[in-house]
């Protein structure tokens, strides 16, 4: 009898349940479970190591001798989602996604959201992120957000939260595909027995969506390319992976040129003409005529061409606006704005230091609340209320009082467990989930997406830097029966042989 | 294609393809050394190292060519960039490159060696291992390229690369015995296990009985290994392939260059010579030619295809 869970576990349910029912999505995987002896799961995991090896000598051979950090932990036990959950959240995602592309188009346009005092213009236009360049800049479709990853987490049945949106170049979405072909490799009998909904169609939606934000003026089919930093780039393989499943080049700034503003890779038939760039590159290397001047790894012209309308650029310079963290409180607001409804996926709540009111709650609650700098990064300045002493807490009340538009305050969260095979054997570790969004002329989402598990006992932190692992993620188009064996596969005639 | 993508794939395949030469040759030389005790030993590795172009950068460092002073520069030493491991050090590094224009099965057959190659040992007895080891590599590999690559300009490049290094292979392998392929020289047993030896390293001593049924005479050596379009490492086999691929990759992207004109010139002058004519006006002058006529067409190429120019 597994002890009761202390956060709500996406298998037994919610948290402090003393006799836990199994939750319909993991029927079948709780029968699996209980049927494998601890030897079995531990020779699974061998096998699942060994064949991440093998992956990982791939990872780790772009970062010069095998740094053991390119190697991302994988658990064998998948994370589960019903068809009604994810459908309710791809919903959700694709709503956030319309509010933020909206947004993007707006601050760089009209500024209709800020002229209605929706969003102080302060936030915006004196953010480090607002790219001062991209005014007036129409890119083709008004699309600035093709490629997308949203941070979900869920504390219960119906609570899901973003914790953060990722509107630059959103990585992993490799570990995603690569984590379901090993699922498929190493439990064939296991996988046949769920409806799982398919997600290796991504770089063929990806491609897709690339094609529709071509120039207007581009003729036949677009030539798309992706944009890499090289081979030292911890994302590289990444790179490399969609390049390949698209069947587009790969190529690196010294492959690029722009002429008479028109953007051309030098090829062995003469130079070809660019018509799409997927850049996995930020923004301020992108050009060194428009932005950081010293930088090796773009093109010069980049920006111009650009701007000129003979190529795009995926995701648009500038995109990073939309997903900073101080305008990450007002995308529910951005939700109702442009679109006129109601956001269907929750911000995790904020308070804004800024407000009289809000303020007035993070001073009287700084024990239970983590306050954060509203445009740091990197923890700098963080107060844990529950973890803090009184003295930093007097500390930090003052400098709330003193600056209050750079504090934002938020709960602590009670993130979702999932079973997950921990050296002593299945436990509940805390998860995160970050589905893809792709956006074109439509929105498009693969079933899923990444998740990603502390695989520290208690711990909350799912980053790989920090212990972190990944789950393959199951969207099940039928909830399970119960788990069947090993499936027979249909049989062939025998082969001919020599007479 | 990219050019860097062309670029690293020529180079990937001419390093590859270099390996793999370089350790038939030293087997040749290593059988040589086995059967022949007597005097001249070393005359066999320093004809090797002639063979490769490796003799400046190792007399720079050592004195005498003794056994194994030039086994170790020719197989594993990093100083040496023509040495086994460089090639393969370098083939993997352009691979790594163009990893999207590989198949995974080529990748791996690469890269699998390269990883393999720091466990390898290179003296004593585990030569003979080591060479046959590079060898079954290099099959593998260019296996995998065979059964896996689309026909398309990423084999076209890579096949430019092998058989333009392997048609210069040949041709240096010769060159560097030509003193004994002298047909007014001495035939003795000598002579015969050095020719010999020379067969085997392009794996041909059965393809000359097949095709001659004769006892092994230099000339008929030299017309199989220069100018039997039926063995596929003859000179004139390898420039035929060069030819022939340069002129698709010209179809397909429908640009002509220096190149092609000298790739289709270094073909006819193979597919026309007599070796009755090749032998009198003397052997060594006309691989000599050879050789500086494949530096010129691999220049061409690099010029026309592999630059960073912006035409």
């Amino acid at each position: 009898m597994p002890d009761a869970p202390t956060a709500f576990d996406e298998m037994l349910g919610p948290a402090g349940t003393t006799h836990p029912a199994t939750r319909a999505p993991y029927a079948g995987i709780a029968a699996w479970l209980s049927a494998q002896g601890p030897e079995t799961l531990g020779r699974k995991r061998a096998e699942a190591e060994a064949l991440f090896r093998r992956i990982g000598i791939t990872f780790a051979v772009y970062g010069e001798g095998g740094d053991p950090e390119r190697l991302i932990p994988f658990d064998i036990i998948p994370r589960i989602l019903a068809r009604a959950e994810w459908e309710r959240l791809s919903r959700g995602l694709a709503q956030r996604v319309r509010a933020l592309n909206m947004f993007l188009a707006d601050v760089y346009g009209a500024r209709e959201i800020l002229r209605a005092g929706r969003i102080p213009e302060a936030t915006v236009l004196r953010n480090a992120a607002y790219q001062h360049l991209m005014q007036g800049v129409k890119p083709p479709g008004g699309i600035y957000t093709h490629v997308s990853g949203i941070d979900l987490v869920r504390t219960d049945e119906d609570a899901f939260y973003v914790l953060e949106d990722n509107c630059r170049t959103p990585s992993g979405v490799s570990y995603m595909l690569e984590n379901r072909e090993a699922m498929l490799r190493l439990f064939p009998g296991l996988c046949a027995a769920h409806r799982l909904a398919p997600v290796d169609h991504y770089p063929e939606e990806l491609l897709e969506t690339l094609k529709e934000v071509a120039p207007p003026a581009c003729r036949g089919t677009p030539c798309v390319a992706i944009l890499t930093p090289g081979h030292y780039n911890s994302a590289y393989y990444e790179h490399c992976f969609l390049a390949d499943e698209m069947g587009v080049e790969l190529v690196e700034g010294a492959d690029l040129f722009v002429e008479d503003e028109v953007l051309y890779m030098r090829t062995t038939a003469g130079r070809r003409r660019v018509d799409v760039l997927y850049r996995r590159l930020d923004d301020e290397y992108l050009d060194p005529l428009a932005f950081r001047p010293d930088s090796m790894l773009g093109v010069p012209g980049l920006f111009a061409a650009y701007r000129a309308g003979n190529v795009t650029l995926a995701n648009a310079p500038g995109a990073g606006i939309a997903d900073d963290k101080g305008i990450y409180p007002y995308v529910p607001e951005m939700v109702r704005f442009y679109l006129a409804e109601e956001p269907l996926l929750a911000n995790v709540p904020t308070f804004l230091c800024e407000r009289e009111d809000e303020r007035a709650h993070v001073l009287a609650n700084l024990e239970n609340l983590v306050v954060k700098l509203a445009r740091g990064s990197g923890g700098y300045g963080m107060l844990v209320g529950p973890q803090s002493t009184a003295a930093q807490r007097a500390e930090f009340a003052a400098r709330i009082a003193a600056q209050p538009g750079d504090y934002i305050a938020q709960p602590t969260l009670a993130l979702s467990t999932v079973p997950t095979l921990a050296p002593q054997g299945i436990a509940p570790r805390h998860v995160d989930l970050r589905p893809y969004v792709l956006m074109g002329r439509e929105v498009r989402l693969v079933p899923g997406g990444l998740t990603r598990v502390a695989l520290r006992e208690g711990s909350l932190v799912v980053n790989s830097s920090q212990g972190g692992g990944t789950k393959d993620t199951w969207v099940l188009d039928e909830l399970p029966i119960a788990a069947q064996g090993g499936s027979q596969g249909a049989t062939q005639s025998q082969s001919q042989s020599q007479g | 294609m990219l050019s860097r993508t062309a670029d690293a794939l020529f180079w990937m395949g001419r390093y590859a393809e270099r390996a793999g030469n370089l350790a038939r040759g030293m087997q040749a030389a290593l059988r040589m050394s086995v059967l022949h005790q007597a005097a001249n030993q070393a005359e066999d590795w320093r004809h090797l190292l002639v063979a490769t172009g490796a003799e400046p950068g190792f007399a720079a460092r050592h004195a005498e060519p003794t056994r194994e002073a030039v086994i170790a520069w020719l197989a594993t030493d990093p100083a040496n960039p023509s040495s086994i491991a460089s090639c393969i050090e370098l083939a993997r590094r352009n691979a790594r490159s163009v990893r999207t224009a590989l198949t995974v099965d080529m990748w791996e057959s690469l890269n699998d060696t390269w990883m393999e190659l720091r466990q390898r040992r290179a003296t004593g007895d585990e030569l003979g291992f080591f060479l046959e080891w590079v060898r079954m590599r290099t099959l593998l590999f260019n296996g995998a390229a065979v059964d896996t690559m689309l026909r398309n300009d990423a084999w076209r490049f890579v096949q430019l690369g092998v058989m333009l290094e392997r048609a210069d292979n040949t041709a240096r392998l010769l060159d560097s015995k030509h003193t004994t392929l002298d047909e007014s020289g001495p035939t003795g047993a000598v002579e015969y296990l050095a020719w010999q030896a020379l067969l085997r390293s392009v794996s041909a001593l059965r393809a000359y009985q097949v095709l001659y049924n004769a006892r092994l005479r230099p000339r008929l050596l030299a017309e199989l290994l220069i100018l039997r379009p039926e063995l596929p490492r003859s000179m004139l086999a390898c420039h035929a392939q060069v030819s022939a691929v340069l002129e698709e990759i010209a179809r397909e992207g429908g640009r002509r260059g220096a190149c092609h004109d000298l790739a289709a010139e270094g073909h006819a002058r193979l597919r026309q010579a007599r070796i009755e004519t090749v032998m009198e006006a003397g052997l060594h002058d006309f691989l000599t030619e050879s050789i500086n006529r494949n530096l010129d067409l691999g220049r061409a190429i690099s010029e026309f295809y592999l630059g960073s120019g912006d035409a």
